[in-house]
């Protein structure tokens, strides 16, 4: 994986330092809490009910052993000992005194991590495909170009003020584990007829309270002209963006409001005068930056034999384990879904055993994926049962990847100053609820998605089954929604009609979960039931 | 309120004026561009512009940036002054989209000005100022 030059060394420190400077000009009074506000946010921290909220950076999703035990002695040293990873393949801490920020931004920069732009109206962390550099079904590894993308993009003069925040996905596979068209600007890795590589281009994606799937602006962007595209896009936003109401300011709304056309015409026009600026960087970064890609140096010969004469162990791997680009190898899912547990969160101690596993078994490689569980991308199936009794021990092997107990949930109000209504509590009920592992298998894959307002940090309008929570006369209040995907068939989700209370909502889930098992033919998941026959028959379970 | 100024050239004394007042009048040297207008209206006149302001109504409009980038970029040279609401920490990116005045409305401590423009000696790509972006440097 990548690694930091003195150059790179040189930025995070850097940024250490004025952020450290901030902190002291905020104590000292030169400026007031709301000048102080973007500053913090550009360093990824918040200010939530209870405390501040930290989110550290993990470029692309993908980190080592070291940073993994970096990040957890800081959740025991200025934390609670945990911490929490969220559906853009970071990791946040809840429990964050201000004054202590810039010492924990110091602490990360020893081991090439950072805060810088994972929240504000900022260009925001890249986030990837968690497979990638494993996946059996990628063009090539996204990464060199999500870590080339990360440099042009940080502390990027133009685009440090946008109208809202800017976020940015890179896959190569054909297969979307990104959420990709939920994105403001999407990139898939093609290849055109004479064999190069490129980008195709989807922008103005995004969920929040105005939902809207990313258009294809481009069917192929030669690769090396990544930047230019990206600054004509930001350009185009920055300068027509309304500024005027912070909920119509993302760049979603203005493709839409100007139309895919125009706004691919103005984007175009702007491409023009960035490619004749010449700032691209040219192939020799590229090639400098993908030498730290190259694929780690996996044995020859090994057996693709898995010795399931373990039933738990078996399970586990029917669930857990995804096809590897090397034979003998393997992708080792680890669920953070504990039934009854909070989605996302890891204890320190979790963190230093994956850690120890990630550098025993996978090459010292760990990534976080956006459905909030974390991945060993190569581990020797010869090793996937060691590894599985580890997880075990440290009660990280529960085998329900893309099952109903798989949910993607928000901090909701149990931590967030946006929320109307708690999503832990309802996600561990609905767990709860589906406990039974028999039960699970049966249902197939559900991706349940819960927010607990509508700025949607819990992806809802993506969820198979989605959930929001609203206020509704100083109660909170969950609607259900149906049929979204965040995968390559990309849907949004429909509500289902008037909302209910958390009791309600867990017997409404359920219903919507039988009437399924009722309707689906052979080899149908949720998803395809409900496209064959529409809302209604669920409405008519869940309303009756 | 501090003002600012890098440039060697003696600071230019006519007032600005409005756009819609340049375009009606192209002899003027000054003009104000206020958030939200098209710089590059301004293109044609460039030759004899020498002071164009932007204005930041509240920092966090951050269109500023790119008029001022796109002015430069079509090779603007007179001072170009970012006017309002500009914070210390605005500063830096100002410059290096090409500002070379600065006339907040609050009081900026020197001491801070100088830190922050500054405290990264390097850069990841390039703008409309001189400095050479990381990767010229690691390719020589």
């Amino acid at each position: 994986m990548y690694q930091y030059d003195k150059y790179d060394q040189g930025m995070v420190d850097a940024r250490v330092e004025e952020f450290r400077d901030q902190v002291r000009r905020r104590i000292a009074g030169d400026i007031n809490d709301d000048q102080f506000k973007p500053l913090r946010l550009k360093n990824g921290l918040y200010l939530q009910l209870h405390a501040y909220m930290l989110r550290v950076a993990i470029p692309y999703g993908t980190f080592n052993s070291l940073q993994m035990r970096k990040l957890a002695d800081i959740a025991r040293k200025y934390d609670r000992g945990y911490g929490h990873f969220t559906t853009r393949q970071n990791i946040q801490y809840n429990w964050i005194k201000l004054e202590e920020a810039p010492d924990i931004l110091a602490e990360l920069a020893t081991v090439e991590m950072h805060a810088i732009q994972t929240s504000g109206e900022s260009i925001r962390n890249i986030s990837a495909d968690q497979y990638a550099g494993a996946a059996a079904d990628e063009i090539c590894d996204p990464r060199p170009w999500a870590e080339l993308i990360r440099q042009a993009t940080t502390f990027h003069p133009e685009f440090s003020y946008l109208p809202r925040k800017f976020k940015i996905a890179v896959i190569s596979a054909a297969e979307d584990r990104a959420a990709l068209r939920w994105h403001d600007c999407a990139l898939r890795i093609v290849r055109n007829e004479a064999g190069e590589e490129g980008f195709e281009v989807y922008a103005g994606g995004g969920m929040g309270r105005t939902p809207f799937i990313a258009y294809k602006i481009r069917d192929f962007l030669p690769a090396q002209q990544i930047f230019s595209y990206l600054q004509a896009i930001l350009r185009v936003w920055n300068l027509h963006a309304r500024r005027d109401n912070i909920h119509k300011q993302r760049m979603k709304i203005l493709v839409h409001e100007l139309g895919e056309e125009e706004f691919r015409r103005q984007v175009e026009e702007e491409f023009q005068t960035f490619l004749a600026l010449g700032t691209d960087f040219p192939q020799a970064e590229y090639d400098r930056i993908a030498e730290y890609f190259t694929p780690p140096p996996f044995e020859a010969g090994l057996s693709d034999e898995i010795d399931r004469s373990d039933p738990d162990f078996a399970l586990w791997v029917d669930r857990q384990v995804a096809e590897h680009k090397a034979p003998g190898y393997a992708i080792a899912n680890i669920s953070l879904k504990p039934i009854g547990g909070i989605a996302g969160d890891i204890s320190a101690d979790q963190m230093d055993i994956v850690a120890d596993l990630a550098e025993r078994y996978s090459f010292d490689e760990i990534r976080a994926t956006h459905a909030q569980n974390l991945v060993l991308p190569h581990v020797r199936k010869a090793d996937l049962y060691a590894v599985w009794q580890a997880l075990d021990a440290a009660e990280l092997a529960d085998a329900n990847l893309d099952l109903i107990t798989d949910i993607i949930a928000c901090p909701g109000l149990d931590y967030c100053t946006l929320a109307n209504a708690r999503s832990i509590p309802l996600a561990q009920k609905i767990s709860e609820r589906f406990a039974d592992m028999e039960r699970q298998l049966d249902i197939g894959e559900l991706k349940i998605k819960i927010s607990g307002c509508i700025n949607a940090c819990g992806h809802h309008h993506a969820g198979q089954i989605g959930i929001l929570g609203v206020d509704r006369k100083g109660t909170e209040n969950y609607q259900l929604l149906l049929g979204g995907s965040g995968a390559e068939d990309t849907s949004q989700a429909k509500i289902t009609g008037p909302g209910f209370d958390e009791a309600g909502i867990v017997d409404a889930v359920e219903r919507t979960v039988e009437r399924y098992r009722e309707l689906r033919e052979p080899g149908e998941r949720f998803l395809d039931t409900y496209r064959r026959v529409g809302l209604d028959p669920f409405k008519e379970a869940i309303y009756g | 309120m501090a003002n600012f100024r890098y440039r060697d050239d003696q600071p230019h004394e006519e007032p600005a004026v409005t756009l819609d007042a340049f375009l009606e009048q192209p002899d003027a040297t000054a003009v104000r561009l206020e958030a939200g207008e098209d710089a590059r209206r301004l293109i044609p006149f460039l030759g004899r512009l020498q002071l164009i302001e932007i204005s930041f109504p509240r920092f966090r409009d951050g269109r500023g940036f790119s008029s001022a980038r796109i002015l430069r970029e079509a090779g603007y040279e007179g001072e170009l002054r970012a006017e309002g609401d500009v914070l210390i920490d605005l500063l830096f990116f100002m410059r290096r989209c090409g500002f070379d005045s600065f006339s907040s409305q609050h009081s900026l401590n020197p001491a801070d000005v100088e830190a922050a423009l500054n405290r990264y000696s390097n850069v990841y790509q390039d703008a409309t100022d001189a400095a050479v972006p990381i990767w010229k440097l690691r390719h020589g």
